[in-house]
């Protein structure tokens, strides 16, 4: 269960990216944000990312702003190195930034459970949408709804979030044993 | 002068033997299996299916599982995995048009099924 509910204030954070810089909530507080924690391993990330992608190009011009979390313990899942995080933002040509939760501070504070887990916070930083970015991970042609897309026009558009809350669909988060 | 018979001989198909071994927080593995079972109904597959939830780190290395869902036709998995990373962990299919899915496409099912043994 996160630890944020619809409403609640998004929590700050300061993680370095796969461009080497760090990156805050706060840096991009104009705009609408939406963290996701996120992978490389993750067959759902993989089959996602993509339309993460499509999402921020269909967005940025509206004042929208992905960033991307990687929380997972790459001493078990190699695959989510930091290292490899920078060849995947290559390769996927990530147009939004991807930064290491090293010591996943930033999980525990969320309360995030899932890659991919959307946290959308609005200019206020108030969290308007928590949950899956649609509902059909196997086949984006067969997407019903949209449901991050939905709650991105909703908030530009001055409306209510018809769907505020789903249930994050995904791997779980790798934690470190403590 | 030689009588030859020709004596049709009908052989039984052979019953598939078939694993579906799987991790609970994987969610993608209710929807496989009921794939699996709808290729096998419409091909009319005649399959014992067993049915294996991996529940430690040490089962999913002595059972070689390297991630939910995994289907094994006859002991050949359906997706020859490129890992040997034995872990609880979700699974990455390469789907036919390049994707990658946490789920085997039907086709894909329905190929392993068919292929000879």
């Amino acid at each position: 269960m996160a630890n944020l509910k619809i409403g609640d204030r998004g929590i700050d954070f300061a993680l370095t990216g796969t461009d080497g810089k760090k990156h805050s909530l706060n840096d991009y507080s104009a705009m609408h944000r939406a963290v996701i924690f996120s992978c490389n391993h993750c067959p759902y990330v993989r089959a996602w990312e993509d339309r993460m992608v499509a999402i921020q190009r269909d967005y940025a011009a509206k004042g929208v702003q992905l960033i991307a979390i990687n929380s997972n313990n790459a001493e078990q899942y190699p695959e989510d190195s930091f290292e490899n995080m920078k060849l995947r933002a290559n390769e996927k040509h990530f147009n939004f930034p991807y930064l290491r939760d090293e010591d996943q501070t930033v999980a525990k504070l969320y309360g995030a459970q899932r890659t991919p887990e959307v946290f959308l916070f609005d200019r206020e930083s108030i969290l308007r949408y928590h949950g899956a970015i649609d509902d059909n991970y196997d086949d984006p042609n067969a997407v019903k709804r949209p449901y991050f897309r939905d709650a991105l026009d909703a908030l530009l558009g001055g409306a209510k979030t018809p769907i505020p809350e789903t249930q994050p669909v995904g791997c779980t988060i790798k934690w470190k044993s403590s | 002068m030689v009588e030859i018979r020709s004596q049709a001989i009908h052989l039984e198909p052979r019953k598939r033997r078939i694993e579906f071994l799987y991790w609970e927080e994987c969610q993608s593995h209710d929807e496989a299996l009921s794939r699996l079972r709808k290729v096998l109904t419409e091909d009319r597959i005649d399959a014992e299916i067993q049915i294996i939830c991996v529940q430690s780190e040490e089962e999913a290395r002595r059972l070689r599982f390297t991630g939910s869902p995994t289907i094994l036709v006859d002991g050949k998995d359906i997706q020859p995995p490129t890992t040997t990373n034995y872990a609880m962990a979700c699974r990455a299919y390469q789907l036919e048009d390049g994707r990658i899915s946490p789920l085997p496409s039907e086709a894909m099912i329905r190929r392993a099924l068919n292929r000879e043994s």
